[in-house]
């Protein structure tokens, strides 16, 4: 059986992008310890070219691998992201790794293979592709969490996550495989056909649909769902609990509303409950107890969920029933908006909290950015921003995002969701904030003074530069990015 | 009546709006020695810049001026859109005017951090004009929001020792009052034919129920900024925890915001629920005024006296709004003016006393009179300005505004009248005790009078006690179209009630105020 030539230049990025990986792996042994951020510098230029790839084929939808494989303006907008959050994440992890002492060059293969995961996520069209790249990104991701591996909560942390990944990526597969007995396909067109001809109450169809939203529940971090998030986030190494937060529950939610739209489009009413209770449970808890962290990794975990919360009543809006396809659209538009604009926030926060350094170790509690304002006023300023953003504060990005959310909310006829969420946008902002009033409001401790300080090398300037001008040029003039999402949504003729 | 009146050339409002944040770029860059008179040149430039608005200004016609309009996002349509009329164009002038003077006397009771303090002050001056002048409602709610952060900053590191909690709370607060409003303005973009253009929304008209929820929607998120009773209790720890700065902004211009959403949102936008509410806010304005006034005569901290006070007065300003007449709008516009003038004074008389002695309380600082005459002088003269003296500025929108809610219920207004007697006694009481009151010996070597930078900020704020109390005149004519446009959109049912009131505010005024008699005060009644 040979490959056609046509599939194998559709998945160029792919293929390139696990290329150097293997490449990397290859390069290691051979390379002298004090060249090894050349591979670094390799795996970034890699990058590069995939954009370029992506971009000039933006726009256009080509199906490959006889339906497996789908790259559209969709897929292609969440791999321009994913290219630069794993970007600005090597750059992060190039200080980063050196401050811990375990920068091993095969850290940033395993960036790249988790990155493949992604894009064969974002562009799957059949389940099995899907499933495929989510195992590729997860078992790379179980073994970053460990990568600090004299460390034993970063050993926990993996072995955690490792557990319940297994165990949900199980879930979802049993889920597919209903599917597959129930509709005779994996093929997310086949399915919907399928789906729409049935009878809507098939319990077998039921219980895959459920088991399906259980698996990327794990995924995407929502509640009850969460529960080795705060754990693993914490563990893990600060610049691979960035990634985890922002590419792979970017890569997570892309594919997610895939498999809802395009293959159960047809029966919107079986899941937007499901949807929408999950919604409402994982911004309240998210938030809630985001309140009572004390360390900064920790509470930036719930806050990753209470985001996670907030993407999904884009979801929510795109399933909701009676609404027009604009309206439907506007739904998934608004969650592709915010989770970028959620890209780049969080991103800035993981990269201060990496980099204000406790001796050897990393400043994680909160009570480490005491009083950071009167030693170093521009980090400090930055991680308020950040912080502002994160709350929905104009006029930052955060509130660009919420904004177009809860307007796609109010649209659908959902007015109660949007004050639902904004209240506890409002509550979220307590302890967003306290992390600016510690940093500005508070004395530091003389043994803080001495022992706390903020290492910021070019390369991690340049993180939290693309983060702030993100935060604030996006907070400022959204207008490109909307209508760059509004042009990649899931094409809405698909849609029921 | 035309909509926009245009002004073409030279973009006043953007300039008043950028001049501020490029000072914060001068002031960043700048030596922290020379950052305060970056600041204050900037601030005064931004003054001098917005004196255009007042001399060029059409008071002829009700519609919006020096109008820039530029679109900002296309999908959905938010537009950059500025614009002033004669509700919001002395309150833009009345932020540009006291922001020097916030900085004059900051000059030395700020200590440390002063570059980032000048900077907050100064975001927060735009913040506050944006919102005067945003002609968008999106736009609108990201200068409302905005603020927040440099006030939240200027509170929690500039404040006095409880200044966390403080801060926190007048944050959260805000913030809590905000999210109806968002959600509002989400909802009137659909409902008011999908734009956010405030004067497109103003002239759609919504159905009865859903007023009802918009109204308790912007409610929310006014009344909390007025503040109004209940939700004032964030006020007096925001007051007393502030510096002084802090405390001028908060008083003279963000209370305003609150009342300048009832004006610009509520009552126009929907007539009906605002006729239909109206008793309520009424009640809830009467308790402001008697119950902010009991609670400043048992104060012994004469910042938290004025925090008090502040709510007792914009008691007023809500009582004379939701009279919903000419003269109650008017007198209440004026009563705005008027409170951020004099109660900014007062707080900067607190500030100047607690330099020199580090105290607020009541007990501690007595006799300045002996030891601080000009100090003194100046102190009575706002003091007086506060009970509402005839000749001086408050007289005139508290009496404007009794009138307006003399016609639309007798018992409210005698009741609100109370008021100002209630006004009398804690305020004179304060200066008795301050400026009369034996001078304790701990504190009298402390006691220098006012130096010539202390003086030269407080004169003109004199000047504009007295100008407003005798001649209010101009300032009136500013605003009487914008005034009459709002009460004309206000339903029949209104009218109805201003049928039994068609005398002549300036026949009353003449009778009362002799010095007033000459002036064809020309204010009329609603048709």
């Amino acid at each position: 059986m040979s490959i056609p030539f046509a599939d194998l230049v559709t998945i160029i990025p792919e293929l390139l992008v696990v290329g150097i990986a293997c490449l990397i792996l290859v390069l290691d042994p051979i390379t002298p310890t004090h060249k090894k951020d050349f591979l670094a510098w390799m795996s970034l230029g890699v990058l590069g070219v995939c954009a370029l790839v992506t971009m000039s084929g933006f726009g256009g939808s080509a199906m490959a691998f006889s339906g497996l494989v789908l790259v559209d303006a969709y897929a292609a907008f969440w791999k321009l992201l994913l290219y630069l959050v794993s970007g600005l994440t090597i750059l992060l992890s190039m200080s980063y790794l050196k401050e811990e002492k375990i920068d091993l060059a095969e850290y940033y293969a395993f960036v790249l293979l988790a990155l493949a995961g992604m894009m064969v996520m974002v562009s799957g069209a059949d389940l099995l592709t899907i499933y495929l790249g989510i195992e590729l990104m997860s078992i790379t991701l179980y073994i970053m969490a460990g990568f600090k591996r004299f460390e034993a909560r970063s050993i926990e942390a993996s072995a955690k996550y490792f557990v319940l990944g297994a165990f949900s990526s199980g879930i979802l597969l049993y889920g597919i495989s209903l599917l597959f007995g129930v509709t005779g396909s994996t093929r997310l067109t086949e399915i919907a056909a399928a789906v729409n001809g049935s009878a809507l109450d098939d319990p077998l169809m039921l219980l895959a649909l459920m088991l399906i939203i259980v698996g990327f529940g794990f995924k995407v971090a929502a509640v009850p769902f969460h529960m080795w998030t705060p754990d693993v986030y914490e563990g893990a190494p600060t610049s691979v609990t960035a990634f985890m937060a922002v590419a792979s529950k970017a890569a997570s939610f892309a594919a997610f509303l895939r498999v809802l739209l395009e293959a159960f489009g047809g029966v919107k009413p079986h899941w937007n409950v499901l949807i929408l209770g999950v919604c409402l449970v994982t911004v309240a808890l998210g938030n809630l107890v985001a309140i009572v962290q004390t360390n900064v990794k920790r509470m930036l975990a719930y806050s990753s969920i209470a985001h996670a919360g907030y993407a999904l009543v884009g979801v929510v809006v795109a399933g909701w029933v009676g609404t027009a396809a604009d309206i439907s659209s506007r739904g998934v538009s608004s969650l592709m908006l915010y989770l970028a604009i959620y890209s780049f926030m969080t991103l800035g926060a993981f990269a201060m909290v990496a980099m204000l350094r406790k001796g050897g170790l990393e400043g994680e509690e909160i009570e480490d950015f005491t009083g950071l304002a009167k030693r170093h006023k521009g980090g400090a300023f930055l991680m308020m921003v950040f912080m502002v953003s994160l709350a929905g504060i104009p006029p930052t990005a955060g509130f660009i995002g919420k904004f177009y959310l809860f307007m796609a909310a109010v649209n659908a006829g959902l007015a109660w969701l949007a004050i639902f969420g904004l209240i506890f946008a409002a509550i979220s902002a307590f302890y967003y904030l306290r992390i600016v009033m510690v940093m500005y409001m508070r004395e530091p401790s003389p043994e803080q003074e001495k022992h706390t300080r903020l290492v910021l090398s070019p390369q991690v300037s340049v993180v939290l530069a693309f983060a702030l001008v993100g935060v604030v040029f996006l907070g400022i003039f959204p207008g490109p990015l909307v209508s760059i999402a509004d042009l990649s949504v899931i094409p809405i003729s698909s849609l029921k | 009546m035309t909509e926009v009146v245009a002004t073409g050339g030279t973009p006043w409002l953007t300039l008043v709006l950028i001049l501020p944040l490029l000072g914060v770029l001068a002031t960043l860059l700048a030596h922290e020695s020379m950052s305060r008179q970056i600041a204050l040149g900037t601030s005064l430039v931004t003054f001098v810049a917005s004196l255009p608005l007042w001399f060029v200004f059409d008071n002829g016609t009700a519609g919006m001026q020096f109008v820039e309009k530029h679109l900002w996002i296309d999908s959905p349509a938010i537009h950059y859109a500025l614009g002033v009329d004669g509700i919001s164009m002395p309150l833009v002038l009345l932020t540009t005017f006291l922001t020097p003077l916030c900085i004059l006397v900051s000059w030395t009771a700020i200590e440390t951090r002063m570059k980032e303090f000048l900077i907050s002050l100064l975001v927060m001056e735009t913040a506050t004009i944006g919102v005067f002048v945003a002609l968008d409602f999106v736009l609108f709610y990201i200068f409302w929001e905005t603020m927040l952060i440099p006030m939240y900053l200027l509170i929690g590191v500039w404040g006095g020792p409880n200044r966390i909690y403080a801060a926190i709370k007048f944050f959260l607060y805000t913030l809590a009052g905000s999210i109806l409003l968002l959600v509002a303005i989400l909802v009137l973009y659909f409902e008011g034919g999908r734009t956010f253009d405030i004067l497109a929304l103003t002239h759609a008209s919504y159905a009865p129920s859903l007023q009802a929820l918009l109204f308790w929607a912007f409610f929310a998120a006014f009344a909390v900024k007025v503040p109004m009773f209940p939700f004032h209790t964030w006020l007096p720890d925001a007051h007393v925890q502030a510096p002084t700065a802090g405390s001028v902004i908060l008083a003279s211009v963000l209370l305003k915001l609150g009342t300048y959403g009832f004006l610009r949102f509520s009552l126009p936008m929907l007539p009906d629920a605002s006729v239909a509410y109206t008793p309520i806010i009424m009640i809830l304005s009467v308790i402001a005024i008697i119950y902010g006034a009991y609670m400043a005569l048992a104060q012994s901290d004469i910042k938290k006296l004025i925090a008090y006070s502040s709510v007792s007065h914009m008691g007023f300003v809500t009582l004379g709004i939701f009279a919903l007449n000419a003269q109650g709008i008017e007198g209440a516009v004026l009563q705005m003016i008027n409170h951020g003038i004099t109660t900014g004074a007062l707080f900067m008389c607190v500030g100047i006393i607690y330099e020199r002695t580090h105290s607020r309380e009541i007990s501690e600082n007595g006799g300045l009179a002996n030891a601080m005459p000009k100090y003194a002088t100046f102190l009575v003269i706002f003091a007086l300005s506060s009970v509402g003296l005839p000749g001086m500025n408050s007289f005139v929108g508290e009496f404007l505004v009794l009138i307006g809610v003399f016609a639309w219920d007798k018992l409210t207004a005698t009741v609100a009248a109370l008021g100002i007697i209630l006004a009398a006694v804690y305020i004179l009481y304060l200066v008795q005790r301050i400026v009369y009151g034996p001078a304790s010996p701990k504190m009298l070597p402390r006691l220098t009078d006012l130096n010539s930078r202390e003086f030269g900020m407080l004169v003109p704020l004199v000047v504009l006690v007295f100008w407003i109390g005798l001649y209010p005149k101009p300032l009136l004519d500013v605003m009487h179209a914008s005034v009459k446009r709002v009460v004309a959109t206000q339903s029949a049912s209104v009218i109805v009630q201003q049928n039994g009131m068609a005398k002549d505010p300036a026949l009353v005024m003449s009778n009362v105020l002799p010095s007033a008699a000459s002036l064809p005060l020309d204010i009329e009644a609603a048709p």
